[in-house]
């Protein structure tokens, strides 16, 4: 291995990240760690322990399966109260159930009540339920809201919309840990009858992660 | 002794395995106000402040030594603890009953014996 820094530095970028998104590391030369990923990486290849494909593979999931598990995980719940029950006592046994699993991610559900809000960050990095949600939003990667929801969460909420009288509680998980989390959020009363795929449809990443609360589309 | 093929698998030792978990839900409990270098994974807004446990998580491959190499053993009981905000931030704009609820390691706890904590769940 005695290729030069450069020609880290040329190699196409084909991960994961937006192209589209202005990042820091896409503007100078390679991090240190990117740079340490992509030699592992290779080396992996050489031995014969993972092939390019796989590692494709592998961040395509990330990006068109794993992105829908929640929803599909919550509308199951919302629908079945006995099951609900499971995946609030263990969120990776319950997922199990569901043909989805978690790996090594440990998952704890919270759950929202008329009483109750909860909120997720990682304060430390950005830890997040990829296995359920897929790769988390910039925003919730930011310096921005890592720090600011912690101590300002009601005004945080604010920001996207979301306003909470005094009185419902607002629990906020740091997540910063072992343990991954995902909110359940409050059913609308609005949409009884509906399937669970109907369902998994308003429930999107950000009402998982308690940014927002579901909403009914054509209703104000 | 009889050279190198001595047994010392027999000898003893007054080392102890982590035997169980040293805390129960609802035990007032307060992070260590210390600041060791390294990798750590307890925020510093929350070490001196005192909380409840909310669960037990169970027990996890210590992360302090998995960053440097080590296997993580022996793992170490994982706690939920929750602080209400008021106590975590005096300037805390929100209403008393707002709570923030991370994960601490055992070995950062020790029990919170004051006669009233503020960390009312």
């Amino acid at each position: 291995m005695t290729k030069s820094f450069d020609y880290y530095a040329k190699r196409p970028h084909d991960h994961d990240h937006d192209e589209h998104t202005p990042q820091s590391e896409t503007e100078g030369p390679p991090s240190e760690f990117e740079i340490m990923s992509r030699a592992m990486q290779e080396l992996l290849e050489a031995k014969g322990v993972v092939t390019a494909d796989q590692v494709r593979r592998r961040i395509e999931l990330f990006e068109e399966d794993f992105p829908y598990r929640g929803g599909r995980v919550v509308a199951h719940a919302w629908t079945d109260p006995a099951f609900k029950k499971r995946l609030l006592e263990d969120g990776r046994a319950a997922c199990s159930e569901m043909g989805i699993e978690l790996e090594a991610e440990r998952l704890i559900a919270v759950e929202n009540t008329p009483e109750v809000h909860n909120l997720i960050v990682c304060t430390l990095c950005s830890c997040y339920p990829r296995a359920l949600l897929g790769m988390p939003p910039t925003w919730y990667k930011s310096r921005n809201y890592r720090s600011r929801v912690v101590f300002e969460p009601r005004a945080v909420l604010r920001e996207f919309g979301t306003l909470l009288p005094d009185n419902v509680t607002v629990r906020v998980h740091d997540s910063n840990a072992d343990m991954r989390y995902v909110v359940i959020p409050m059913r609308p009363k609005s949409t009884e009858g509906w399937s669970e795929e109907r369902l998994a449809g308003i429930l999107t990443r950000d009402t998982l992660v308690g940014v927002t609360v579901p909403e009914v589309p054509g209703k104000e | 002794m009889t050279g190198a093929g001595a047994d010392i698998s027999a000898m003893r030792s007054s080392y102890a395995q982590a035997p169980g978990h040293r805390f129960n839900v609802g035990d007032r409990v307060a992070v260590k106000s210390v600041f060791p270098p390294g990798h750590r994974r307890t925020p510093w807004y929350i070490r001196g402040k005192h909380g409840v446990i909310e669960r037990i998580c169970g027990a996890f491959p210590n992360p302090e030594e998995l960053a440097y190499g080590f296997d993580g053993e022996p793992a170490k009981v994982l706690y939920r603890v929750r602080f209400t905000q008021k106590h975590v931030w005096p300037g805390y704009q929100g209403p008393g009953h707002d709570v923030i609820e991370m994960e601490i390691f055992e070995h950062w706890l020790e029990p919170d014996d004051r006669a009233d904590g503020d960390a009312k769940p």
